[in-house]
């Protein structure tokens, strides 16, 4: 008689053991972090007296400074990650049409454009507005140039990806009337990508807004400069103005982005 | 003669359309605005990329002699984006629970939800900041810095999560009279759990990513050693520091994907 004494199990022994292996990894590294890391227990047991200290400071908000400086500053702001989002395009879909595998049948190319997406994404966009600072003096340029670069690798990445998934039949055709591969990029790849294009683009602008309201840190223009300055004059209350500044135009952007894309899509 | 005849008023299907040419035009009439507004001249223009082949010069050669303290700083960079993944992901798998509509009444949802959307809307440098001001300079701050980061985007990833699974598997736990505590461990966690790894492996590479910036405002790691670099002009140490920067980054995406595989 064939009884059924199968012991059912989800994972092989192996699987079982390099999952158990990377939570004795991750414990011991969370062990060893908390025992090397410099904390000041005092400053931890501290900190929310202190944390409470500084929003009563912060309270009664200053909204006359909005007039004075904050709205320029804001403005400064949207310039910033607008212009910076569109300077990333010039450089970002070459970049992405070399990463694309159907367009671009080179190892070479894919390397290359591949090495400049990377290196974009992996310099945060506060070092970047330190190298640009240090190269065109502080102000907005550094800043629109920080954000251009840092967008880069973001939207060559996936303005790449999304050509990679466009349907080839209509490429095809278009190769068979003999047609230039500017019109087949312009008729055949550019409507395919276009949804995926404007959506890329704007939410890389929303973020954008976020990255650079905090350039100004490293003088590299926007609301950043008037919360730097008035955070090391101690006036907490225009710190409050312009954290509330920020708060509202992040947002705004994300009710923007979201109402453009539900009419795109 | 029935041969090919082309009828000549077929429809052009590219056609023009006005609106989108309305707004390209805007767009480019905002950019010379705004470059207007910049004060950007050809001479500036120019200025700067004196400069900067000027700065890329001096970086060349990067400089590796001061490697302890670009160490030092390498390794609390490491343990803030450790410390503060693993607390931000314990953290979030709670709060996300909490701010999933399908398991929670409305009452605890919705002021969980806004919780983490405001741990999301605030870019990670600011919350520094405040944390710099409240608990002093150095590791804690980076730390309970990046906790606010991770909470804002894997509670809000894991509660979408929840909110997809499907309920039959809930209620037939549910059916064998099991408490809370079981139905979530046996019925919510096995659908989600696998994306819950995918999401905390991309919240450790980019909590990596940040360490490394945080110190720019004084909140422990690489990038306190990166701006004072900066400040004191020594691009070859910078381009050293980067360096670093990079080669870390790209270590944390090779240790991702191997966690990723092992957990498929």
């Amino acid at each position: 008689m064939n009884t059924i004494d199968h012991h059912w199990q989800r994972f092989t022994l192996k699987q079982k053991l390099s999952r158990y292996a990377v939570y004795l990894v991750l414990v011991i590294a969370f062990v060893q972090s908390i025992q090397s890391v410099e904390v000041i227990p005092e400053f931890l047991l501290d900190a929310p007296e202190q944390m409470a200290d500084m929003f009563t400071r912060m309270w009664p908000i200053d909204f006359a400074y909005y007039p004075v400086a904050v709205h320029d500053a804001m403005i400064e702001t949207l310039n910033i990650a607008t212009l910076g989002t569109l300077i990333t395009l010039i450089f970002a879909i070459p970049l992405a049409l070399m990463n694309a595998s159907n367009i671009v049948n080179s190892a070479w190319c894919h390397w290359i454009s591949r090495f400049f997406l990377v290196s974009s994404r992996s310099v945060n966009s506060l070092v970047w507005a330190l190298l640009f600072v240090s190269i065109f003096g502080p102000g907005v340029i550094a800043g629109v140039l920080a954000i251009a670069f840092r967008s880069i690798g973001f939207v060559g990445k996936l303005l790449g990806e999304a050509i990679e998934e466009v349907n080839m039949g209509s490429i095809e055709a278009l190769k068979a009337t003999g047609a230039s591969w500017m019109s087949i990029l312009l008729k055949g790849y550019w409507p395919q990508v276009l949804p995926a294009f404007f959506s890329i683009v704007l939410f890389r602008w929303d973020i954008n807004v976020r990255e650079s309201a905090v350039l100004g840190l490293v003088g590299a223009g926007g609301i950043g400069v008037v919360l730097d300055d008035s955070m090391n004059l101690f006036q907490w209350d225009r710190v409050a103005m312009s954290l509330l500044a920020i708060f509202v135009i992040v947002i705004l952007a994300e009710i923007v982005v979201v109402n453009i894309r539900k009419r795109l899509l | 003669m029935a041969g090919i005849n082309t009828p000549q008023n077929r429809e052009n299907p590219f056609k023009q359309n006005w609106f989108v040419t309305a707004t390209w035009l805007l767009v480019i009439c905002y950019v010379l605005y705004s470059f207007n507004a910049m004060g950007l001249s050809w001479e500036r223009f120019n200025d700067g990329l004196g400069h900067a082949s000027n700065l890329l010069g001096r970086m060349v050669p990067p400089n590796f002699s001061r490697w302890s303290l670009l160490m030092s700083g390498l390794i609390e960079s490491l343990e803030i984006a450790i410390i503060s993944s693993i607390c931000g992901i314990f953290i979030s798998l709670f709060l996300g629970l909490f701010a999933a509509r399908n398991m929670m009444p409305s009452w605890v949802s919705t002021p969980v939800r806004t919780l983490i959307a405001l741990c999301r809307t605030f870019h990670p440098v600011i919350i520094a900041i405040l944390f710099v001001k409240s608990v002093g300079f150095g590791a804690l701050a980076g730390i309970l810095t990046l906790v606010v980061a991770s909470i804002g985007f894997i509670a809000k990833l894991f509660a979408e999560a929840i909110e997809e699974i499907s309920l039959k598997q809930v209620e037939a736990i549910r059916a064998t009279g099991a408490g809370f505590t079981s139905i979530i461990l046996f019925s919510v966690m096995p659908q989600v759990f696998s994306r819950f790894i995918g999401f905390s492996t991309y919240q450790l590479d980019s909590n990596l990513r940040n360490s490394t910036m945080v110190g720019i405002v004084g909140a422990g790691g690489l990038g306190g050693t990166l701006f004072s670099a900066f400040q004191r002009f020594d691009y070859d140490f910078v381009a050293a520091i980067l360096i670093v920067i990079i080669a870390l980054i790209m270590f944390g995406e090779f240790l991702s994907n191997i966690v990723r595989r092992i957990f498929r």
